[in-house]
């Protein structure tokens, strides 16, 4: 048995240690918010926050998630940045098919959490890891301004 | 929204087979902790409305990113006078009244859904109004003329009023109205005019439910090894250790794998490498990249079937004053779906249930029903929001797959996952192309002659058998059948060549074939006449003012003729496909060695835009889809297997590497074309123009990066 510490929550899991936390999330937990692009990393779609970094939940064993603080995308709305960034992905129309977009708000969300401010060359080196097939770059960029903006008031 | 978050979780269509077509009243099922004694009334197949004036659209098309839920709600709430925003939407299930008119089965693809149903959904609508403004003037014994239908209510001068919940009983009631008048376009109050998707909020939060997502009480998964050569088969297998390990309930042999059904994902992915399969890897284990080019060039020795001829270009060619020929090649390409394929099954004495996301509900519940056994008639697909379609998901291998697997378990619902290696090792492949081409310019550099041959293999003939008619493929005759120039001496043929890998649709399909190699060798005509390459295509555009003006205005936005600085240049490319204009200007700059792609400028005319935005979105997305066609994905065969797995060696764009891309929508027409794919084909010569018009270098072969043309 595990216990995790996700969105202010302990859970108890079941599960073989080296499960990457993702499918412990969607499996055993049934929280389905957090998608499976690649399982190697090299995606993005698994973002979540341990500790408050945005890290690829693919490749964080169980075992290696047990005491940290989780953030999944089902729990950012409760963070004032993550509420402002799901509001601006909201207005201007970021998402097209989705799929990935849950793990660019949490890229995002991570990124205005340390800085309010950024600029389109560190919104690309946050986000860099985080592809959309879609091609919905130009207004993740816009969106996470536009996110930034709001918080400033 | 909710009813989009959890419609799979609805019964909302137990009797679709009433569906018949034309009005009727739906059998409806309310989402469970409603009481069940509420009857919601449909008006028709696509409109329903429920006593407590919820109207939802029962969306017959599947979402994946191109905006079929908001598009094709804005057309319904125009016509039924309601606020779209308070739509809701359900996914339709499989019934012939949904087939898409332009395609024949229903199906979500070549950029259709907006066409097809621009005039059925408006109907839909207004007939919807009509009847409920019938059912309050019988209710009120009053004329209908008095009655006025607007924002979910019929009212009436005498100041009576009731809600289009309270009516739609009663309506439901009478007979259809025939030919209901539409609005005229300068009444649209919705149509042009709305900015917002009705899916956003819930993509943003994570709460959109894709195939994978879907979960039932009891579920199990599976994992699927498949023979590394595709169409290859399993000659044995041993799967004693993979089952022997805890959590695994069943290893099942499907024929062209063998699956592990274990309690969760995890353990059915680790229990997969314990399998130990002898393989019949078939005909195509020795087939490799540089035998495909080889036999698609031997192929352009073929005849093949002529798709558009004028004059006679081969005499005209011989007296031309002056002759250019070339040869281009286009790669082979994975789908690359962000959402792995993957499926839910579910056998049981019910039949067979699917939850998958799927482009062709019609086509799923065909080989669900083959392979689980289970006849069609109880064979039920519930679409889901698609992560990712670009074409992979109007193949229905999966779903077989899971159908099969479903079967050998029965009573358990079965979620096939496949990885993200599986994913890439066996789609249906963009094919590769091979094209020649001449042309002949008269004395003053104008094109006299041009000759045409497109060498392929034909998605069609393996999907839909009976399209192809005399070896003519009509998707592969995209961008050539319909070609914009008007040329007096014009040869084109296409050759269908098989070199021995499976093929599939790739949004845009052979409009990016086309385009590459007739746009990179209109420029190397004008060039070579020593024209002007947006003056040289003007000049045969006499009978298309729409493709005209695009082109000007591309031309106008982009700077075109103008001073650049130093180490910029621009390239062009202009097409008509989907019944939507358009042209593009690309312009890259030196940045070391390397290229930098600066900036596109899109000029589309889709004659009518239902909803703007999102056709600026579309198009940017169909330009990223383009640049991964252009700049340095391949997919690549040796030993019949393929070479990549996973987004490390498949990569696909990266913010980083994202140009500012800028869309004017024109509306020069007066009823809608295509959008979803219209920005893809012509990124890759637009693109490869530019870097002719500052390198100097032509590259007449895709990826870029393959002729050492590397963009930072």
């Amino acid at each position: 048995m595990t216990t995790l510490t996700i969105n202010g929550k302990t859970l108890e899991v079941h599960a073989a240690p080296d499960t990457p936390l993702l499918w412990v999330l969607r499996d055993h937990l049934g929280m389905s918010g957090t998608k499976f692009g690649c399982g190697a990393g090299l995606c993005g779609a698994c973002t979540v926050h341990l500790e408050g970094t945005p890290v690829r939940s693919c490749r964080i064993p169980l075992a290696a998630a047990q005491g940290a603080r989780i953030t999944t995308i089902e729990g950012i709305a409760a963070d004032r940045v993550g509420a402002a960034v799901q509001a601006a992905w909201d207005r201007i129309d970021v998402p097209q098919c989705g799929y990935c977009q849950s793990g660019q708000v949490m890229a995002a969300t991570a990124l205005l959490a340390r800085n309010p401010k950024p600029t389109d060359a560190d919104i690309d080196a946050a986000l860099v890891g985080n592809i959309c097939r879609c091609g919905t770059y130009a207004r993740i960029r816009a969106a996470i301004h536009g996110a930034a903006k709001s918080l400033e008031a | 929204m909710n009813a989009i978050v959890k419609a799979s979780r609805r019964d909302f269509l137990k009797g679709s087979a009433a569906l018949g077509g034309g009005l009727i009243v739906g059998f409806y099922l309310p989402p469970s902790g409603i009481a069940a004694d509420l009857k919601p009334v449909a008006a028709n197949a696509w409109v329903r409305i429920s006593p407590d004036n919820q109207v939802t659209l029962v969306c017959h098309r599947n979402e994946m990113g191109q905006d079929v839920y908001t598009s094709l709600a804005l057309l319904v709430a125009e016509e039924l006078n309601v606020d779209v925003n308070k739509v809701a939407i359900e996914q339709a299930p499989v019934d012939p009244v949904y087939i898409n008119s332009l395609l024949g089965a229903q199906i979500t693809g070549g950029s259709t859904s907006i066409r097809d149903a621009w005039v059925k959904l408006r109907e839909a609508g207004a007939t919807a109004r009509v009847l409920l403004t019938s059912a309050a003037a019988q209710r009120w014994s009053v004329p209908p003329a008095e009655c006025v239908a607007a924002n979910g209510y019929v009212s009436h001068a005498g100041g009576r009023r009731a809600s289009y919940g309270e009516l739609a009983g009663a309506a439901a009631q009478l007979p259809a109205p025939q030919n209901v008048a539409l609005k005229k376009p300068a009444e649209f109050t919705l149509i042009g005019k709305q900015r917002h998707r009705l899916d956003s909020a819930v993509k943003a939060r994570g709460q959109a439910q894709y195939g994978l997502d879907v979960s039932m009480p009891g579920m199990v998964y599976a994992s699927l090894e498949q023979c590394p050569v595709p169409g290859g088969k399993v000659a044995a297998v041993d799967g004693a250790r993979a089952k022997a390990l805890p959590g695994v309930l069943a290893v099942v042999d499907i024929g062209e794998g063998v699956a592990v059904v274990a309690d969760h994902y995890w353990t059915a992915k680790t229990a997969r490498e314990a399998l130990v399969i002898t393989w019949d890897y078939g005909p195509g284990s020795t087939l490799d990249t540089v035998q495909i080019r080889a036999t698609l060039r031997e192929g352009a020795h073929r005849d093949g079937a002529i798709v558009r001829q004028a004059g006679d270009a081969a005499a005209a060619l011989k007296s031309a004053a002056r002759t250019v020929s070339a040869e281009y090649h286009s790669q082979l390409l994975a789908h690359a779906t962000l959402e792995p394929m993957n499926c839910l099954a579910l056998v049981s004495e019910r039949g067979c249930d699917i939850w998958t996301s799927t482009q062709f509900p019609q086509g799923a519940q065909g080989v669900a029903a083959a392979r689980s056994g289970a006849p069609a008639a109880q064979t039920r697909i519930w679409p889901q929001f698609i992560g990712g379609g670009f074409g992979r998901r109007l193949d229905v291998d999966f779903i077989g797959q899971a159908a099969a697997i479903a079967a050998a378990v029965p009573g358990k619902p079965v979620k096939l996952i496949w990885t993200r290696e599986d994913d890439t090792r066996h789609d249906f492949y963009r094919p590769a192309s091979f094209h020649t081409l001449a042309g002949g310019l008269d004395a003053q550099g104008k094109l006299v002659a041009f000759d045409y041959k497109m060498v392929s293999s034909s998605i069609t003939n393996r999907m839909f058998p009976g399209v192809v008619k005399n070896d003519l493929d009509p998707f592969m005759t995209e961008g050539s059948a319909n070609l914009a120039y008007e040329v007096p001496n014009a040869m084109q043929r296409v050759v269908i060549q098989e070199y021995g890998l499976r093929s599939g649709y790739w949004r845009s399909v052979s409009h990016a074939l086309n385009a590459f190699a007739i746009e990179s060798f209109f420029d190397e005509l004008a060039h070579a006449a020593g024209r002007d390459a947006i003056a040289f295509r003007l000049e045969l555009l006499g009978k298309l003012p729409r493709q005209q003006a695009v082109l000007e205005r591309a031309a106008a936005e982009s700077g075109w003729g103008k001073p650049l600085p130093a180490g910029t240049a621009l390239g062009v490319a202009m097409m008509e496909s989907y019944e939507t204009h358009q042209a593009l200007v690309a312009r890259v700059s030196k940045s070391g060695k390397r290229l930098r792609l600066e900036r596109l400028v899109y000029v589309v005319d889709p004659g009518v835009a239902v909803h703007p935005d999102q056709i600026v979105a579309q198009i940017q997305s169909g330009a990223v889809t383009g640049l991964i066609n252009t700049l340095r994905s391949k997919i690549t065969v040796r030993d019949g297997r393929i070479e990549q797995s996973n987004f490390d060696d498949f990569p696909l764009l990266r913010i980083t590497q994202m140009p500012r891309i800028d869309v004017i929508v024109m509306q020069g027409g007066d009823k809608p074309g295509g959008i979803g794919e219209v920005g893809v084909p012509l990124t890759a010569p637009a693109v490869a123009n530019a870097v002719f018009a500052l390198t100097g270098k032509r590259v007449r072969s895709l990826p870029l990066a393959d002729a050492g043309v590397e963009f930072v």
